[in-house]
């Protein structure tokens, strides 16, 4: 049994998972599948449950329910070091009193590989320290630390690498970097990636697939495109991103659009982006999708008039504008400055447009704030 | 210029204080510690005749109590080191909120004197105590057996009185150990056993060693154990230097013997050490 479970290999899969601490659920019911070779990642605020769910794909927590298959072999409870899985820990753990280089052969030397050296020594390229190999953890940046880290876990070649906020702890220009290294290795190493995460923006950059986790469940799946062009819900709408939600009510079909009346003026929308379970819904539109034009401009598409600039702000790449309209909402407009300069001005009266395309529409009885205002993440002490 | 001196001015009243009580003694002992007495004089009275022979003979005489002496003093360090480290692990990683407690419970017995609690161990180990009666009834000892005066006694109370003294640096070294390297060992393959040989032991060794010391050195010096819970047979060499010094006053000898332990005790803790290999850790 724990021979076999260590050479188990293929799909995982997360059946009705479900784990409580006396009366809170941190994972509630939860079914995934991560088909093998993928970079996954869990992306959710602190306390979703996401770092509960890597734990126990880890075998580092004991599911209270449900059941983990690593291809055909069922590991839910399968000791820690028999499970071909390993972690790349949030504060790295590296052993203080080992050097680098047996840091990183310490799974190997449990297993009884042989050619630890040469093993070791083709990771320390991989991630390009091969001169540290004989220093201590203590001696090392904490981008250093991170990448003896991650090699020290794939050199295992695992069937899967499970990564805990592995970036969290570096300042944000190391961890453009490392986000674009990280993938780059795990294509040159084909593993599959598990990666739990805060940052949606570093989800968006190195997965193809992303859980949007919310209270112990999986709020949405997908492609990253998917998730942000096509949210289902106005957690996943808001924390993936910024969107503009409006309430609106669906007054008729036109083909394979729905007509939405949005405080008296009429938008379309495609049917298959609408998650709405009745008449009642929100449409959403994200901010640079919109386009301002001064009231005499004929536009295209989707128009709602009657705004005025209410605030400008300057940053660069483009220039946010904070629109009010008639009914009071202020809307969020990103320009890009290709031509250079900010033509509107605060006060200035303005009509939106956009392509039908970009909209979705969310239920109606939903909370419009909802995953908009979660509380930054704490690196979590415990 | 004032800057430089503060320092110094700090450490004063610590030298004075080391000075005063423990370098001046030490001069003191070394001078007795090569006289012999003055023919004809009075009982305790001698002369500087620098007769290095001394510590020749004192060793000679008293090479059984040497022997001993570290026989027991590592046997309780062995003893003590076994009981103390589960209890501090436990304490460091196992106790949760009742963590400071328990390490108040394990400086508790420093709460009376140390002489009463050493008394104490007679009674336990006593014909009228719980223990021998039980241990007879199991059979573990035959009738005749006996507890109290017997090596086994001696080392008994020893291990019993240096025990927070291996229990605490243990504990500070162990608690300082991050769980998620342990954590970190089990993913990488280690069962309980080599993750505790692999990265627990190693990582707790400051603690080991400190603990270490912090019994064997007290306790080869110790004579208030032997004294109370042996009998003539399980001497050490504290001891012979306590009846050298207030009963024979054989101040020379008593003195070449403290030399000697203190010797012997310094080869061994660096040897020790060096084996051990603190400062390779963190």
């Amino acid at each position: 049994m724990a021979k076999a479970s260590i050479e188990a290999r293929g799909d995982l899969r997360l059946t009705r998972l479900t784990k409580t601490y006396g009366d809170f659920t941190a994972v509630d019911d939860l079914s995934l599948t991560i088909p093998k070779g993928s970079f996954f990642a869990l992306l959710g605020p602190s306390g979703c449950g996401k770092t509960t769910t890597l734990r126990m794909i880890a075998g580092l927590e004991e599911p209270t329910a449900g059941s983990i298959h690593l291809g055909e072999t069922d590991i839910t409870t399968t000791k820690p070091y028999q499970r071909p899985i390993n972690t790349v820990f949030q504060n790295y753990a590296l052993f203080p009193h080992l050097t680098i280089f047996e840091n990183i052969a310490f799974g190997l030397r449990r297993r009884g590989q042989k050619d630890v050296k040469e093993a070791v020594d083709k990771v320390l390229n991989l991630v390009e320290l091969p001169h540290l190999a004989q220093r201590k953890p203590t001696q090392l940046s904490g981008g250093q630390q991170q990448r003896i880290a991650l090699a020290r876990a794939i050199v295992n070649r695992p069937a899967l690498l499970l990564l805990d906020e592995p970036l969290g702890a570096l300042d944000l220009k190391l961890r453009r970097q490392m986000q674009i290294e990280l993938k780059w290795i795990q294509k040159e190493v084909g593993l599959t990636f598990v990666h739990v995460t805060h940052d949606q923006e570093e989800a968006m950059t190195m997965a193809d697939t992303i859980a949007v986790m919310n209270e112990g469940q999986i709020e949405q799946m997908g492609s990253p495109a998917e998730l942000y062009d096509n949210p289902e819900t106005a957690y996943v709408a808001n924390f993936l991103g910024q969107s503009n939600l409006i309430k609106g009510t669906i007054s008729g079909n036109d083909g394979d659009s729905h007509i939405v009346d949005l405080y008296g003026q009429k938008i379309s929308l495609p049917k298959n982006r609408s998650h709405a379970v009745d008449n009642s819904t929100y449409a959403g539109i994200r901010p640079e999708k919109f386009r301002i034009s001064l009231l005499d401009t004929p536009v295209k598409g989707n128009v709602l008039s009657g705004g005025h600039i209410e605030d400008v702000s300057y940053i660069g790449v483009s220039t946010q504008y904070q629109v009010e309209m008639p009914w009071g909402q202020e809307l969020m407009v990103f320009e890009q400055n290709d031509d250079g300069v900010a033509p509107f001005n605060k006060g200035d009266a303005v009509n939106i447009s956009w392509e039908p395309a970009f909209t979705f529409a969310l239920r109606g009885d939903e909370d419009a704030t909802a995953g908009s205002e979660v509380e930054p993440e704490v690196l979590d002490e415990e | 210029m004032g800057k430089i001196r503060t320092p110094y001015l700090l450490l004063l009243p610590g030298f004075a204080f080391l000075f005063t009580f423990f370098i001046l003694p030490i001069i003191n002992l070394a001078q007795t510690s090569t006289q012999t007495k003055i023919a004809g004089g009075d009982t305790g009275q001698y002369e500087q005749t620098l007769r290095f022979a001394n510590y020749v003979d004192a060793f000679v005489d008293n090479k059984e109590q040497f022997g001993r002496s570290f026989l027991y003093a590592i046997i309780a360090t062995v003893l003590a080191l076994a009981i103390a480290y589960p209890l501090a692990y436990a304490i460091a990683f196992k106790s949760g909120k009742y963590k400071n407690v328990l390490l108040v419970l394990v400086v508790a017995p420093f709460f009376t004197s140390f002489l009463l609690r050493t008394i104490a161990w007679k009674q336990i180990l006593g014909e009228e105590g719980f223990l021998v009666p039980t241990l007879r009834t199991l059979g573990i000892i035959s009738e005749n057996t006996t507890l109290t005066s017997t090596s086994f006694a001696v080392v008994m109370g020893m291990t019993y009185n240096f025990l927070p003294f291996m229990t605490l640096p243990l504990y500070a070294s162990i608690d300082r150990i991050d769980p998620r390297t342990l954590e970190a060992s089990g993913d990488l393959y280690a069962n309980g056993y080599t993750t505790f040989r692999k990265v627990t032991l190693p990582l707790s060794m400051p603690g080991v060693v400190a603990g270490t010391l912090l019994t064997f050195i007290p306790a080869a010096g110790d004579y208030v154990n032997a004294a109370i819970l042996g009998n003539p047979n399980t001497k050490m060499l504290g001891n012979v230097i306590e009846s050298r010094y207030f009963k024979i006053v054989d101040y020379p000898t008593a003195a070449a013997l403290s030399f000697t332990l203190m010797a012997a005790i310094l080869i061994l803790v660096t040897l020790y050490i060096r084996k051990a290999g603190t400062e390779e850790l963190v």
